[in-house]
């Protein structure tokens, strides 16, 4: 169900439901939050393997966030900060899994439109977000290839060591990506600013 | 009709191109030369990727310096490594991406993309992430945004070298059978048989131009 909400709307109710998240103060209200959130997962049919990869990145940053916060606040404190902190992300996630990229771009493109009397050409704007997504499996593939290929060559892996070979295949890759573009015809202006 | 006149380009300090002229009209052209021989420059040149330091190209009287946006309208391109050309998450979403501020309505634009993708045998795949794809997929998405835009020519430059024997021959094979006008970029001289023209380049020079026989036994020659 979630799936046909228009994208617009979608993004409008992330920006009031992380609102409110960050007005609730009490851990009774992020309770009741929690179980707003599991339910619209489940009815958005979301797997639950799916939903934890959503917030799994977060799992040492909230370590280190509940430690300070337990620090200088108290217990009560820092669990809010921290439940606010995933269901936000959380939130955000089942947006991103229930909405289309280009669907998020036409929301991004026409928000954008009143700048194009300043010269911004949303479209462009759109298309770099969308380069940016792209980007991330891309860029993970070369960091895999690279360090596969240290391996098999007997080498002890570092991240350091890998730094300046990833660098050169991505600036590669973006050389390619440019001219494939280009082919596509999305540097040409579209009619009308020509 | 694409015509090629005088064209010479450097590529740093290198002479890619050496003085090529040449006029092609047939259905199906292969290009084979070996590596750095100036094939893919020559590739570049016909949708306005490369515009030549001297001499004139133009595609159906657009010239690809001065009109390039129509050329590229006009003449599609597929590279070597699909993963470069692949922009958006998404297949059907990277399929659509070539319609994007073409005017036509969302309805007609979802049609043509899922016409596109059952045609060239990825109809269950409107959704999957393009990174997920095996190589043949990928460059069988490569094909299907480009051809979506429906170019009168295709221009693919070695769109096979990454792929396994299977997925080559099947790639090679939807290629031959397409009704735009193709130029094959290729090291796999099997695939031009039945081609109408093939060129094989040298040193940035043309230096055979014939049936794909003659082409063939030629580079072979030379290849020693």
């Amino acid at each position: 169900m979630l799936h046909r909400i228009p994208a617009g709307v979608k993004l409008t109710g992330l920006a009031a439901g992380i609102t409110v998240l960050l007005l609730l103060d009490d851990l009774r209200g992020l309770a009741a939050a929690t179980f707003v959130v599991f339910g619209l997962y489940a009815v958005a049919g979301v797997p639950p393997r799916l939903a934890l990869a959503q917030i799994r990145p977060l799992l040492w940053f909230c370590v280190v966030l509940l430690a300070v916060q337990l620090l200088l606040t108290g217990w009560q404190r820092a669990v809010a900060v921290v439940l606010t902190l995933v269901l936000g992300v959380a939130l955000a996630g089942l947006v991103t899994l229930t909405t289309r990229v280009t669907a998020m771009l036409d929301v991004v493109e026409t928000l954008l439109g009143p700048l194009r009397r300043v010269g911004v050409r949303p479209d462009r704007v759109g298309l770099v977000l969308a380069l940016t997504i792209r980007g991330v499996p891309v860029i993970a593939g070369i960091a895999g290839t690279v360090r596969d290929a240290h391996r098999a060559r007997g080498a002890t892996v570092r991240p350091w060591v890998l730094l300046v070979p990833v660098l050169v295949r991505v600036l590669r890759h973006a050389d390619a990506l440019g001219e494939a573009l280009t082919a596509r015809g999305a540097d040409d202006d579209p009619p009308g600013n020509v | 009709m694409i015509r090629v006149e005088n064209v010479s380009h450097r590529l740093g300090e290198r002479l890619a191109l050496d003085g090529i002229s040449v006029s092609l009209a047939e259905q199906r052209v292969g290009v084979i030369g070996a590596n750095g021989s100036g094939k893919s420059t020559f590739a570049r040149l016909l949708n306005g990727l490369i515009v030549p330091d001297d001499g004139t190209v133009t595609v159906d009287g657009l010239s690809t310096s001065r009109e390039a946006r129509e050329v590229r309208r006009k003449v599609g391109f597929v590279f070597t490594d699909p993963d470069a050309q692949i922009v958006m998450p998404t297949v059907g979403e990277d399929v659509a991406f070539g319609l994007r501020g073409s005017g036509l309505p969302k309805p007609e634009i979802a049609r043509r993309v899922t016409e596109v993708l059952g045609r060239f045998g990825l109809g269950g795949f409107h959704d999957r992430p393009a990174h997920l794809l095996s190589g043949g997929e990928k460059q069988l998405l490569a094909l299907c945004s480009v051809l979506i835009t429906e170019p009168a020519v295709l221009v693919c430059d070695e769109p096979t070298t990454l792929l396994d024997l299977r997925n080559a021959r099947l790639i090679g094979h939807l290629l031959g059978s397409l009704p735009q006008r193709l130029v094959l970029v290729t090291h796999d001289l099997a695939v031009l048989a039945d081609f109408d023209r093939v060129l094989v380049f040298d040193g940035g020079r043309l230096v055979a131009d014939d049936r794909p026989a003659g082409a063939v036994a030629y580079y072979r020659a030379l290849m020693g």
